[in-house]
């Protein structure tokens, strides 16, 4: 059999659960051989060309570009993972819901006390994503069909997790990998 | 008068007693319309108290408020019997004449319109509380009169021109209010002579008196059912300096108001039980949590009070016995379902926030002021008079052989005799809609909101602890209406209602609201029916209080109950469907930053 493939990407998220990916220490060298990793910030692999056996997504959906990522991710992998608080509930970028966007905008590009009184504008460049009205979880935009909760999910709980979609067994999570305090 | 002094004069008729704030923010309230930050400042400084706690009481209730609430503050009750009776058109009406929306206030500041939580006239529907005075079955006729009224600077308890039977004519209360006693038991609305079971309880020893309720296996009323004598006994036995008794007047279940009715009719009854329990458990001090939505009842109460002081069955030499002292007074709530929590109560009633305390310890051994309290029903203090009156072996014949005695039933919704039921427990739902002229009811909300909503085809379950446990509230629910609107109705109150502090209550409800109006906007799919199944169990199991512990039960009870209208509302063909709408998202920044959609964001 071939190696599963894996994909990953960071939404509107801090990389830290990628980073937290990265903690799983020399077993990352036991991951390579077991797995192969497709597109993802890991090895800089930007476009699919294959389907992907599960797909790991960090970060929930701000602007439209990570809309975008997610549909694709969806459309590419057969299991999609989201992974750590902001996949889950938005997280800490989701703390502006409660503000109108165009407060925010304002606040942070013009009225804002460090931004350049000559360079006053809120970027409007047609290249720039458009930011979405609140931010999404994933699971409200497309399918998900497992959520890894943490912020990070321990490098643990990652490497259980994938080696259990991996196997295609069960996963055991004991207490202590999903207690957070 | 300056803002200033008004305050001082405040603060010094509560002699600066922060047990007391939530009193003085109640008179600062109703001197000045709301609750102003200068005022929040000044009372946290004359307390001692941080600024943060006086905003913390100010924000928690519904009838203080931190803008304006207009110098006539329309309270119009928004529960889903009202919305039966013809809510939406009074609103509408209140709307058109006074010139402003619900939730606002006019710009004169003379008239305000706010939605609030059932307010325990579930039987003369729809009604509102206006600077105090209860107006029931409101018509747009009416409300075109009040509303002249108001311009014309009238006082609203003049506008009470006919009032409801019994007490509701006395002097004291002058309310238009009726009691709607459709049946009569032996326990709670009998005829009760003063002084039959205090003066009986005195010649025994307080032992004796909780054996005699034990005996009488009485269960609190409010609808968990734990042994009332239990209860008592354990409170005795906390050794203390002090105890109290504490009723609990705080009906705030939707559809129930028998509370209203007991205390109209059968007060006497409800503070002879608090001095027996007073006298059980040895506390000298007794207080009545009095729900705010019932002040227009208190000075009835208070008079009620007085007299039973000059008979000497509460106050001092209480019931005839030399030396025992137990007297009653009336606290105020300000507008929170939570405060019928036990421990949310306690807190209230000590001027805080109503927060549910953690548990144990229990206000048996940690109650009002840390002292060991026993907080009871008013319909359990009511039981317990009447059993020292006529005996445990009396009280046992009533009812079945697990839930002795009557239950009080505020019987409201689709049925032709709206009002309240005095019945034999083990009375089944069918029996009880022959009676109350509901015979083709769909469902029956039994317990209100937190309770079970039973369907047509279990009409032969009966209420009791064995079945069906009632804190009393029964909504009838005709064949005509849309079991989701009930639901979605029950769930906007208990996102309401949830004091905030369990993240699984305050934000699970929420999230179960939205799940049900995806479901309901034909978007769900079957995945959606069990993840509102399991995160109704995470509320259940996650929240610390009976509030968060319950709140999942319209949506649970109807899944279980009423299956097939989810299973006909989902799609099948797909098992996720979203309500993203990527245009709709971009929308706003864009109108800010002239940005487009291209090709690539319409598909």
């Amino acid at each position: 059999m071939s190696k599963p493939i894996i994909a990953t990407a960071s939404l509107a998220g801090c990389f830290g659960c990628h980073m937290s990916v990265l903690d799983i220490d020399d077993r990352i060298l036991t991951l390579i051989d077991l797995v192969e990793f497709h597109k993802s910030p890991i090895d800089d692999i930007k476009t699919f060309s294959k389907i992907c056996d599960v797909g790991l997504i960090e970060g929930g959906c701000c602007n439209s570009e990570n809309v975008e990522t997610l549909r694709e991710f969806r459309k590419n992998c057969k299991v999609l993972v989201s992974v750590g608080e902001c996949a889950i509930m938005g997280g800490l970028p989701a703390m502006r819901n409660g503000i109108p966007v165009k407060d925010c905008l304002e606040e942070a590009y013009l009225h804002c006390p460090t931004v350049d009184p000559a360079d006053r504008m809120i970027p409007n460049d047609p290249e720039l994503p458009i930011i979405l009205d609140k931010v999404y979880p994933c699971h409200e935009v497309v399918k998900i069909d497992a959520f890894l909760p943490g912020c990070p999910p321990s490098a643990e709980l990652i490497w259980k997790a994938l080696v259990a979609l991996v196997e295609g067994k069960p996963l055991d999570l004991t207490y202590d990998l999903v207690k957070f305090d | 008068m300056p803002k200033q002094g008004i305050i001082k004069t405040i603060l010094a008729r509560h002699k600066k007693d922060k047990s007391r704030l939530i009193e003085i923010v109640r008179d600062v309230q109703s001197a000045l319309g709301w609750v102003p930050p200068a005022a929040v400042a000044e009372i946290a400084e004359a307390l001692n108290v941080s600024k943060v706690d006086v905003e913390g009481v100010a924000t928690f209730y519904h009838f203080f408020s931190g803008a304006p609430a207009g110098r006539y503050a329309v309270y119009l009750n928004d529960n889903f019997v009202a919305g039966m009776k013809g809510r939406a058109e009074i609103a509408a009406a209140f709307e058109k004449e006074a010139k402003c929306r619900f939730g606002e206030t006019t710009a004169d500041g003379l008239i305000g319109l706010h939605a609030t939580s059932c307010i325990g006239m579930n039987d003369q529907e729809p009604s509102a509380i206006i600077n105090g005075v209860v107006f029931t079955k409101l018509t747009k006729a009416k409300v075109k009169q009040i509303v002249a009224a108001m311009k014309a600077g009238r006082d609203m308890a003049r506008l009470v021109t006919t009032c409801g039977d019994g007490a509701n004519q006395s002097k004291l209360v002058r309310a238009m209010v009726t009691n709607n006693i459709r049946k009569k038991g032996p326990v709670i609305l009998a005829p009760f002579k003063p002084g039959e079971a205090i003066r009986r309880a005195v010649t025994w020893t307080p032992e004796d008196v909780i054996a005699e309720i034990k005996r009488s296996n009485l269960l609190g009323r409010g609808g968990a059912g734990f042994p009332t004598g239990l209860k008592w006994d354990f409170c005795v036995q906390s050794q203390a300096d002090r105890h109290y008794v504490v009723c609990n007047a705080d009906e705030g279940e939707p559809g129930t108001f028998k509370d209203r009715v007991i205390l109209t009719e059968q007060a006497h009854l409800l503070f002879e039980g608090m001095a027996v329990a007073g006298y059980a458990v040895g506390a000298k001090e007794g207080i009545l949590y009095l729900r705010a939505e019932y002040a227009y009842l208190k000075n009835h109460l208070e008079h009620v009070l007085e007299a039973l002081r000059k008979k000497a069955i509460i106050g001092r030499n209480a019931g005839g016995k030399k030396g025992f002292i137990f007297d009653i007074e009336i606290k105020m709530g300000a507008g929170a379902y939570i405060c019928g929590e036990e421990s949310a109560l306690l807190e209230s009633a000590e001027g805080k926030r109503g927060e549910p305390r953690d548990r144990p310890p229990f206000p048996v051994t940690y109650g009002y002021l840390g002292y060991p309290t026993t907080v009871n029903n008013i319909e359990t203090l009511c039981a317990a008079a009447r059993i020292l009156a006529k005996g445990a072996g009396w009280f046992k014949t009533l009812g079945t052989a697990k839930s002795a005695g009557t239950k009080l039933l505020s019987v409201s919704g689709d049925c032709r005799k709206p009002g309240v039921y005095e019945v034999e427990f083990g009375l089944s739902l069918q029996k009880l809609l022959e009676m109350v002229g509901g015979r083709d009811a769909q469902a029956v909300q039994v317990g209100g909101p937190s309770g079970t909503c039973v369907s047509r085809g279990q009409f032969e379950r009966r209420i009791g602890f064995e079945d069906l446990p009632t804190g009393g509230s029964i909504i009838v629910i005709g064949p005509h209406r849309d079991m989701f609107d009930v639901v979605h109705n029950f769930m906007d109150f208990f996102i309401e209602e949830s004091c905030g502090w369990c993240a699984p209550c305050r934000v699970g409800n929420s999230l179960l609201k939205r799940k049900l109006e995806k479901i309901m906007s034909g978007k769900g799919t079957i995945r959606d029916l069990s993840d509102l199944e399991s995160w109704g169990r995470i509320i259940k199991t996650m929240s610390r209080c009976g509030l968060g512990q319950t709140s999942p039960n319209p949506i649970l009870t109807t899944l279980q109950n009423f299956r097939h209208l989810y299973e006909s509302k989902v799609r099948h063909d797909t098992d996720f469907v979203t309500e993203f709408d990527l245009k709709a998202a971009v929308h706003a920044a864009s109108g800010v930053t002239g940005q487009k959609l291209t090709e690539a964001h319409h598909e």
